[in-house]
């Protein structure tokens, strides 16, 4: 701050140089940066993903009778009813409420992992960094199952293909039981997206919390970025993580939910 | 980061400070909770929900990005130059709906 107020007593602005306009350190500002033009990529993807589905006709009648065409867009909660071990129920929307509270909870532990590194507290930064991983783990591993079940659909299977009027099981680049073929494009690209952003996320963590273990971020000869905390590294790591679970955020409303 | 007590010389750890986080992450479970409720429940015609979810995500969003990732409490100048780019994807946004509009007219 001293400086500040000198460069304004002699009459230059802060953007002339020897301060910090943002206050930030040089690590913290490219991660943001980053995460702009990666927002810039999904927002792409989401904003395809409303053109395309503006461009087919919607579903007219009421839910009771929906049936899978490639007449018309599907209703999302009609086409994610699967919940593992429970075969067969109609759970609309189940399973994305849970992988949705799990990824919320994940990005909570690891905002209370960079408050424990704001403390230099290692063993919370690590407890917090394991449940983090944890979190992320157990997101992809629910992820892996719903493309599963997605790619091998209902078992009497739903729309008839528009060519040759048969009956289409499960969805590929290809054929899509669940309606016009984009549908299932976009959920491959939307979701298979982000999710590589959290198999990304949970590499990155396990680095953190890697280092942290081995007391990299205690070591007093460390070199870090002028004006920044000796534990800032669980701080850029947990942007980009709160960055992923905001991204979900919008695929939940926008591709499950509208 | 003033705010933030830091390690002192004698070695002590500060007591965590978590009940900000936690408030917030009430809200969130809340609101995406109130999503749900509005999607299986049918009360409201399907135009009308979509706006509300539009405004729930939004607050969610914001949320996350101000308290989680701290963006409200960094300098104005650095969330100016966060959100203000974002504008790019409003006119997105209003772009293409209106390209998938004429495409389904012209169909």
């Amino acid at each position: 701050m001293a400086t500040a107020v000198n460069t304004a007593k002699s009459g230059r602005s802060i953007w002339d140089g020897g301060n910090e306009p943002f206050k930030a350190s040089w690590g913290k500002l490219m991660m943001w940066f980053f995460l702009l033009s990666d927002a810039f990529s999904f927002s792409s993807l989401l904003v395809a993903y409303g053109m395309v589905r503006y461009s087919h006709p919607a579903y007219k009648g009421s839910a009771e009778d929906f049936k899978f065409s490639t007449e018309y867009w599907p209703i999302p909660e009609k086409v994610f009813e699967a919940v593992p071990f429970l075969e067969g129920q109609e759970l609309p929307l189940v399973f994305v409420g849970i992988m949705t509270f799990i990824l919320i909870m994940s990005s909570v532990t690891m905002v209370l992992a960079v408050e424990a590194g704001h403390r230099n507290d290692r063993r919370d930064v690590e407890k917090w960094m394991l449940w983090t991983i944890l979190g992320g783990a157990t997101f992809l591993g629910s992820q892996a199952w719903e493309w599963t079940h997605f790619i091998h659909g209902t078992p009497n299977g739903g729309a008839l293909d528009p060519f040759t009027g048969q009956v289409v099981y499960g969805a590929n680049l290809l054929h899509n039981q669940y309606g016009p073929t984009t549908f299932a494009n976009f959920f491959f690209f939307i979701t298979g997206f982000h999710g590589f952003h959290v198999f990304s996320g949970v590499l990155l963590n396990f680095l953190i919390f890697y280092n942290t273990t081995m007391g990299i971020y205690d070591r007093p000869d460390r070199t870090i970025d002028p004006g920044a905390h000796r534990y800032e590294m669980v701080e850029k790591v947990g942007l980009y993580w709160h960055f992923v679970d905001l991204v979900w955020v919008f695929v939940f409303t926008f591709f499950y939910l509208v | 980061m003033a705010e933030h007590t830091q390690h002192d010389s004698t070695g002590e750890i500060a007591k965590p400070n978590t009940a900000g986080i936690w408030f917030t992450f009430w809200i969130l479970l809340g609101i995406t909770g109130l999503e749900f409720f509005v999607a299986l429940s049918h009360i409201f015609s399907h135009n009308v929900n979509v706006i509300l979810y539009i405004i729930m995500t939004i607050v969610k969003a914001g949320y996350i990005v101000g308290e989680f990732m701290h963006l409200r409490h960094e300098a104005k100048s650095l969330i100016y130059a966060i959100l203000l780019p974002m504008a790019f994807v409003i006119w997105l946004i209003i772009a293409l709906i209106m390209e998938g509009n004429a495409i389904f007219q012209s169909a």
